[in-house]
């Protein structure tokens, strides 16, 4: 009986969304009459970001600070409607619908703009700091605050667009079976070391390294957050979490979340995340759905190091002590 | 069922309730006196979240009976801030990135308050056994431990 040390590796190609098409989401967006930018989505905000990210998509497409951008998420009864905040889409698919809306918000307010500068639309540019100005020619501008004013009070104009995202529906071809079950993926490759005790079937695990390929990383400091978090939540799915742990007895078993396992902070790996950009094609500004991704090459990249290290190929989740007790006798036993 | 006076300080101001017995201090602050920072998780004293300070020691609102705190001084994360200035664990809990949701966040503040009141300058290891009461769901906990160290950090900074 010994500690065994093992080494897994696992990659994935995760699909940003739903697959096979349709997963629709859209997005409204308005000025207010003071100039400030109104995004109503019913995509939610589960405390990834993702109102921080609609925010900077929305105040980069109009040509305004972000701070002048309000993302209401308040009431999926009443909003736009959005499939969910799942499968990592929120950024991908949201925010494609908030650029639509945001261009046509846009073309409407430089509309506006053009005729209280008495010059023509395609000639005006936003200068990211809340102002119009005529392309060359900087001294002639006008504040979007005053567009805005002008638009409700004046000219009788709602800046305003509508934006939505949606997939065509991908059938099979009928000879070969080929078709284009998504339009964006993004990648992961994990490296874990483990040590696993082959007496009590514990596993200990050593190092966590992880490369992520995102696409564009719009928020670097929140695509981390995911990640880090991800990261353990893949651990966590590997080693603990299960409603219906082993128990010889269903009596025995747990009743709530009180019995449901995962890592504590005295559990954790020494994790390395390392983020790739390649921009995607279809995504906003390039973006890929970073979220629940990040959370699935630990899983089998543990199960190859519990492999490494024992020998034994435990095919069920969570790889508990019991499983690989199981395992390791059934092997033992030939 | 009777009701039962009770009077404590909640955060430096008086309060004084009328509840009935066997009412839990969370239930008191969160539906009587209406400060809702502290969280009701588990309601079995497993995930931590409903963590406030009770004289100095951190304790489970949601398994203490308001009526045992008579007299108590009671500090939650909702009087952390001072005239509008946050608190150095919670400007740091902003600058290391270490909240998602947020839910576990109150509680995870004050388990690191008591423990920077009493070792200014912990280790790692002493983070991780302040906090490993208190359960967190979304951020792996790294960047919570990382923001307890960076507030222990500020503050010798500032007392030096």
């Amino acid at each position: 009986m010994a500690i065994r040390r093992g080494r897994g590796v696992a990659a994935i190609n995760y699909p940003t969304g739903m697959n096979l098409g349709g997963d629709p989401t859209q997005a409204l967006v308005h000025s207010t009459p003071t100039g400030n930018f109104m995004v109503t989505l019913s995509s939610v905000d589960l405390g990834q970001g993702m109102k921080q990210i609609m925010a900077q998509i929305c105040a980069e497409t109009i040509g305004v600070p972000t701070d002048r951008v309000i993302i209401d998420t308040a009431d999926t009864d009443t909003g736009p409607h959005c499939m969910g905040t799942f499968a990592s889409r929120g950024t991908h698919r949201a925010g494609n619908a908030v650029i639509q809306a945001a261009k046509e918000a846009r073309q409407v307010m430089l509309e506006v703009a053009a005729e209280e500068l008495e010059v023509d639309a395609s000639d005006l540019e936003t200068d990211g700091h809340g102002n119009i100005v005529v392309k060359g020619a900087p001294q002639k501008s006008i504040s979007i605050f005053d567009v805005a004013l002008s638009a409700h009070f004046k000219r009788g104009r709602s800046i305003s667009g509508r934006g939505m995202f949606l997939i065509p529906r991908s059938y099979p071809d009928k000879e070969t079976g080929a078709m284009k079950p998504s339009t964006c993926y993004a990648h992961a490759c994990t490296l874990v070391e483990v040590e696993v005790d082959d007496e009590t079937g514990e596993v200990t695990v050593l190092t966590v390294k992880n490369v992520f390929e995102i696409g564009r990383a719009l928020n670097p400091k929140m695509v981390e957050q995911q990640l880090v978090g991800g990261s353990w939540m893949g651990i966590s799915h590997a080693l603990y979490e299960t409603t219906e742990p082993y128990y010889p007895s269903r009596d025995h078993g747990g009743t709530d979340f009180n019995q449901y396992l995962m890592p504590g902070p005295g559990d954790l790996a020494e994790t390395e995340i390392i983020v790739l950009e390649r921009p995607s094609a279809d995504g906003p500004f390039g973006a890929k759905g970073p979220g629940e991704m990040c959370a699935n090459p630990q899983i089998p990249a543990v199960a190859n190091a519990v492999f490494d290290a024992v020998g034994v190929r435990v095919d069920t989740l969570p790889i508990t002590p019991e499983r690989i007790l199981r395992a390791l006798k059934a092997k033992a036993a030939g | 069922m009777a009701k039962v006076p009770v009077q404590f300080t909640l955060n430096g101001s008086e309060k004084a309730e009328f509840i009935e017995s066997g009412t839990t201090l969370l239930h008191a602050l969160r539906d009587k006196i209406g400060d809702t920072s502290p969280k009701g998780g588990c309601h079995q004293g497993t995930c931590g979240a409903c963590s406030v300070i009770i004289d100095g020691e951190l304790k489970l609102c949601c398994l203490t009976l308001a009526e045992t705190c008579n007299g108590a001084d009671i500090r939650t994360t909702a009087g952390l801030a001072q005239g509008g200035v946050l608190h150095p664990l919670q400007r740091a809990f902003l600058d290391a990135f270490a909240t998602q949701c947020g839910f576990c966040t109150p509680g995870m503040i004050m388990a690191a308050k008591v423990l920077l009141d009493r070792t200014p300058n912990p280790s790692r290891e002493d983070v991780v056994e302040a906090l490993s009461g208190n359960i967190c769901r979304c951020t792996g906990y790294e960047p919570i431990i990382q923001a307890v160290l960076l507030a222990a950090r500020a503050n010798s900074q500032n007392a030096a």
